[in-house]
């Protein structure tokens, strides 16, 4: 071959994915389809794993460590793992903080019940208080919005809270609240410690990188199993699975904020004579204090996104009747409770942003009562309408709708949802279902069967040689490893269907969110209007996506592949809208001197300038749609999350199978990360942005 | 009396093995070999004394290891070798608790970027040094509206950092610095992010408060202008090591290295030289009529002088005793060239 030729392939990395795809076409199509063929599948010689992982977890539980613990009932000592006994207490104490926060809400004088026995309340009837009256919550609401934010804000909250109480979801709401209130300062306090020290010791900060990257990319079930072994069902459950997922963005958030504070406010903090906690506390944290309490925000969003996934676990609230009308296919129900997670996922949002930007006035000199006027405000209301509950209590016959309006008696809009849902229905029945064929039939079929038939060395090459190209041999053979992993287990056959949902979302998300940013986000009203779009539907939690598309198209591909699209659009297309405003001015201005048409400055300068950013976006879609596809098991799909999903009913292995398969998840999107990373980062070199 | 500041032999090396590599080089220092083995030379071997109330000012390129000198001084980072004497106690030696309590007591330092806490107003900025001290809320406040008042910031006390100008915000950082009453101040590129016009204004602004005040100054600064006009004494650095240590007049007039004479051949001459600098001894002959001051800077008295055709008696301005003459010819040089 001629050596001119040669050198222009190692120059051209488009020639390279060229010859990369040819070499994977070759061999796609040459190796035979035969179970003894290694090329075609590798043996699962790791099918011991998910067993291997539960003995683990049996023998932590009921063997290891035995330690004698005085059993008061029997009156005498027994053996029991240490480790049971630590979980056995992490459980009770979580679910003695939930229960004192539901009860004091909820429950009036049955809050004594949790602190002393419960016969106490009995014998002594003469104490009894009534619980808090949704009014007196609705005017709570108002009070604090408008402390924190003035008067808009009041009203969001007081209206929220309104609409939550009349249309009957006060309990379900405030059952949801008090594990938000309960799981939010632990993933804070965790979050945070574990920032801090991140940041002081940069050993710690490099293993904590890949534990939060999996963390991060595990779908939420597969933690779901394993935490039901450890730590049995209840609220307690859900909020330990709560905490999993939430706690990491806090970290990263945490690490983040202390990072960018300038090394010269460091200094200066300790030219002022700062003693160590006096940095730690008094500098560091509050100049992080943005990124810290965007963090907090994001722990919040997590939370709520998590409600529903937390019922299958045992967590009671708004997520556990979303569930039971979405099982039941009450869609109209289903929305309201999905409403009313919104609305509180709103709110929280809200108050949260403005606690983080409220002050401090050091020369305001107020009186008791001025400073305090909105709590004397708040209390005087709790008496009024507790005493106007109780008094009307005899007026109505069974059910004191001054308390609280059951879910049954409150207003609904159910049947118009229903309504409008099977007008749908019967009006489009022939298109919908004609376009789910022709997808499902034409493009789902058809990519899931390549996907499937293509040869595990075939796969390897591809991802290999990509992460080669656009890294180094170091990162090819982290992409190999971690694939060698998922090969070698018996269920790489579902990865691939994963990967086929996965890679047709990312796909379509980052076209979607590509073609969204580069219309809108091109003038600088056009991009605020967008993103605070994506700020909107980004405290959507994920499951509300799959309301709608259940009932448009059923429970197939398509329903998951539809939502798993929308919510991973938007990440890409707040990414390309952000790539595009990083694209300097004076190109901008070079451009219209140079006499480029719209489009040419598009192709030339806007989206190689933004390019990067915006592979950063899209490594954001393919975790997002990962997290959807694996979500969609819920409504029956036959990838791996049907069996993470199955794994909830399966005792003898659930825990190993469902760890080892969220892994698998976990690899995949991390194998992802890799190579687009990589590819983003050099490209920021090359345009020298970095 | 001792210097308040005092070094001695301060080598500031950062790399793995900098320690080993310093001990076998045995105090001669070469930049490019370190370099060769991993290790970037900050500081190479500064000596050097500053008086108490002088303001001694360090000026150097990028680089130059100036920065890291002041670090060194108020041991934000620590020297690799030599003894930092502040007030005849070696700071190198002390622990951390000596150390806070002797950046409380004795030290304050103005940064280049204002670093001041984006969290906290400018009443709360300023009061900061004084509350992690453990004064109480009240006095503090008290003291810092006091410092408010003296940068001429009254009236934005409860404004954040983000809703200054640069300039203010560096008045800011000022009162911040003095707000425990320091003897030593430390000043790292105070004005070098701040536009022309409110550099200068900052500069008078400096030099009034240190007329007030008269601390002991150690200034960080790249501009050999801001030097020639601020200092007493000027250390002039280039790859840490001081190339020249004087005053700005024997720096114009005798630059030390080629290096130095770079910086110093554009200075207009008459606009940094007092009078004293060229000065003859006494002279009989000197006119009766006229006198100037040996500190008077010479452009501010040339006309005065060229107009008399005279030779004219230089005294000095604390007791109005006579220290020498002037010859106008040698102004004319200063002025003209030669």
């Amino acid at each position: 071959m001629d050596k001119n030729y040669l050198e222009t392939i190692r120059n051209s990395k488009p020639a390279q994915f060229g010859i990369l795809i040819l070499i994977f076409l070759i061999l796609y199509f040459l190796i035979p389809q035969s179970e003894n063929n290694y090329l075609w599948r590798l043996p699962s010689v790791l099918k011991g794993i998910p067993l291997a992982i539960n003995n683990v977890i049996f023998n932590a539980l009921y063997e290891w460590f035995p330690l004698k613990v005085w059993d008061p009932v029997f009156e005498m000592y027994e053996e029991k793992a240490a480790f049971r006994e630590f979980t056995k207490a992490v459980s009770q104490g979580l679910l003695f903080l939930i229960t004192v926060v539901r009860e004091l809400l909820l429950g009036g004088d049955k809050i004594i019940d949790v602190f002393v026995s419960d016969s106490w309340l009995k014998e002594n009837d003469w104490l009894s208080w009534p619980a808090l009256p949704w009014t007196a919550t609705t005017v709570g609401a108002f009070l604090l919005g408008y402390q924190l934010n003035g008067i808009r804000l009041g009203l969001l909250g007081g209206i929220g809270a309104l609409y939550i109480s009349v249309f009957g979801n006060y309990v379900p709401s405030i059952q949801t609240l008090s594990f938000v209130l309960i799981t939010t300062p632990i993933c804070f306090v965790l979050g945070l410690s574990f920032g801090i020290w991140g940041y002081l010791d940069k050993k710690v900060e490099t293993a904590l990188q890949p534990v939060l990257n999996v963390m991060q990319t595990m779908p939420q079930f597969a933690y779901l199993v394993p935490i039901i072994a450890l730590f049995g069902l209840g609220d307690h459950a859900g909020s330990i699975a709560t905490i999993i997922i939430a706690t990491p963005p806090m970290i990263r958030n945490t690490i983040l904020g202390l990072k960018r504070i300038s090394p010269e406010v460091v200094e200066a903090g300790l030219m002022s004579g700062c003693t160590k906690p006096q940095l730690l506390f008094k500098v560091l944290i509050p100049a992080a204090r943005r990124d810290i309490l965007n963090g907090v925000n994001t722990v919040i969003m997590q939370c709520l996104a998590m409600v529903v996934i937390a019922s299958f676990v045992g967590a009671k609230g708004l997520g556990l009747n979303l569930k039971i009308a979405l099982n039941s296919l009450k869609i109209g129900k289903a929305a309201e409770a999905g409403l009313c997670i919104v609305i509180i996922a709103v709110i929280l949002d809200r108050f949260t942003k403005a606690w983080a930007d409220k002050q401090k006035d050091y020369f305001e000199n107020l009186t008791f009562f001025q400073r305090y006027k909105l709590l004397i405000i708040f209390a005087i209301s709790v008496v009024i309408f507790s005493i106007i509950a109780f008094i009307s209590g005899g007026y109505f016959d069974k059910i004191n709708y001054l308390y609280v309006i059951p879910i049954e008696k409150g207003l609904t809009i159910a049947h118009y949802i229903d309504g409008a849902v099977d007008w749908v229905w019967e009006t489009f029945f022939y298109s919908l279902n004609s376009f789910n064929k022709f997808l499902l039939t034409q493009v789902l079929g058809p990519m899931k069967h390549a996907y499937l038939g293509m040869p595990v060395i075939a796969t390897f090459t591809l991802a290999m040689g990509a992460a080669y190209i656009v890294g180094n041999a170091r990162t090819a053979l982290i992409v190999g490893g971690m694939l060698l992993f998922i090969a070698l287990s018996e269920y790489w056959d579902r990865a691939l269907i994963t990967m086929y949902m996965g890679s047709f979302a990312v796909i379509m998300a980052s076209l979607n969110g590509i073609i969204l940013g580069s219309i809108f986000g091109r003038t600088e009203r056009g991009g605020r209007i967008l993103l605070s779009f994506c700020d909107f539907f980004e405290t959507f939690p994920s499951f509300v996506y799959l309301i709608p598309v259940i009932f448009l198209f059923n429970i197939t591909d398509t329903s998951v592949l539809i939502a798993a699209i929308v919510y991973a659009t938007v990440p890409a297309t707040r990414y390309t809208v952000w790539g595009l405003k990083s694209v300097p001015l004076s190109l901008h201005e070079a451009g219209t001197m140079s006499g480029v048409s719209a489009f040419q400055r598009w192709t030339n300068i806007e989206i190689p300038i933004a390019f990067p950013t915006v592979m950063l976006g899209v490594n954001q879609t393919v975790v997002f749609s990962l997290q959807m596809v694996i979500l969609g098991a819920l409504i029956g799909t036959e990838d791996l999350g049907q069996i993470i999903f199955g794994a909830l009913s399966r005792t003898k292995d659930g825990a190993g199978v469902a760890l080892t398969l969220g892994i698998f998840v976990s690899l995949i999107a991390i194998c992802v990360d890799v190579i687009v990373r990589n590819w983003a980062e050099e490209r920021k070199k090359a345009l020298g942005l970095a | 009396m001792s210097p308040t500041i005092s070094c001695d032999s301060v080598y500031k090396i950062f790399g793995a093995n900098a320690n080993k590599l310093l001990a076998d080089s045995n105090g001669s220092v070469d930049a490019k070999q370190f370099q060769e083995a991993g290790c970037i030379v900050g500081v190479n071997n500064a000596s050097f004394d500053v008086e108490k109330g002088e303001m001694l000012v360090v000026m150097g390129l990028s680089g130059s290891g100036k920065s890291t000198l002041l670090r060194c001084i108020s041991r934000l980072t620590d020297a690799t070798a030599g003894k930092i004497l502040v007030d005849g106690e070696d700071i190198c030696l002390m622990n951390n608790k000596q150390l806070v309590e002797l950046r409380r007591e004795k030290m304050g330092m103005v940064f280049q970027n204002f670093a001041l806490l984006p969290h906290k107003t400018v009443i709360e900025n300023i009061a900061f040094p004084l509350q992690v001290k453990g004064v109480s809320t009240e006095n503090s406040m008290y003291k810092a509206l006091e410092m408010v008042e003296l940068v001429g910031l009254k009236g934005r006390e409860n404004y954040f950092p983000r809703e200054l100008s640069g300039g203010q915000q560096q008045r800011v950082g000022i009162a911040r610095s003095l707000a425990v009453e320091p003897d030593i101040w430390f000043l790292d590129e105070p004005f070098s992010a701040l536009d022309p016009l409110i550099r200068k204004e900052m500069q008078d602004e400096f030099l009034r408060l240190q007329g007030v005040l008269n601390k002991t100054i150690m200034f960080v600064t790249h501009d050999f202008d801001e030097a020639l006009r601020l200092a007493d004494r000027i250390a002039i650095m280039k790859d840490g090591i001081i190339e020249q240590l004087d005053t700005p007049g024997n720096i114009v007039l005798n630059p030390a290295t080629d290096y130095v004479k770079k910086f110093t051949e554009d200075v207009p001459r008459e606009k940094v030289l007092k009078i004293e600098s060229i000065m003859d001894p006494k002279d009989t002959n000197a006119s009766e009529n006229l006198k100037v001051s040996k500190d008077d800077i010479i452009e501010s008295v040339a006309e005065k002088i060229l107009n008399s055709k005279e030779i004219i008696k230089v005294i000095d301005p604390k007791d109005s005793s006579e220290v020498g003459s002037i010859n106008p010819s040698k102004v004319i040089k200063v002025l003209f060239g030669g």
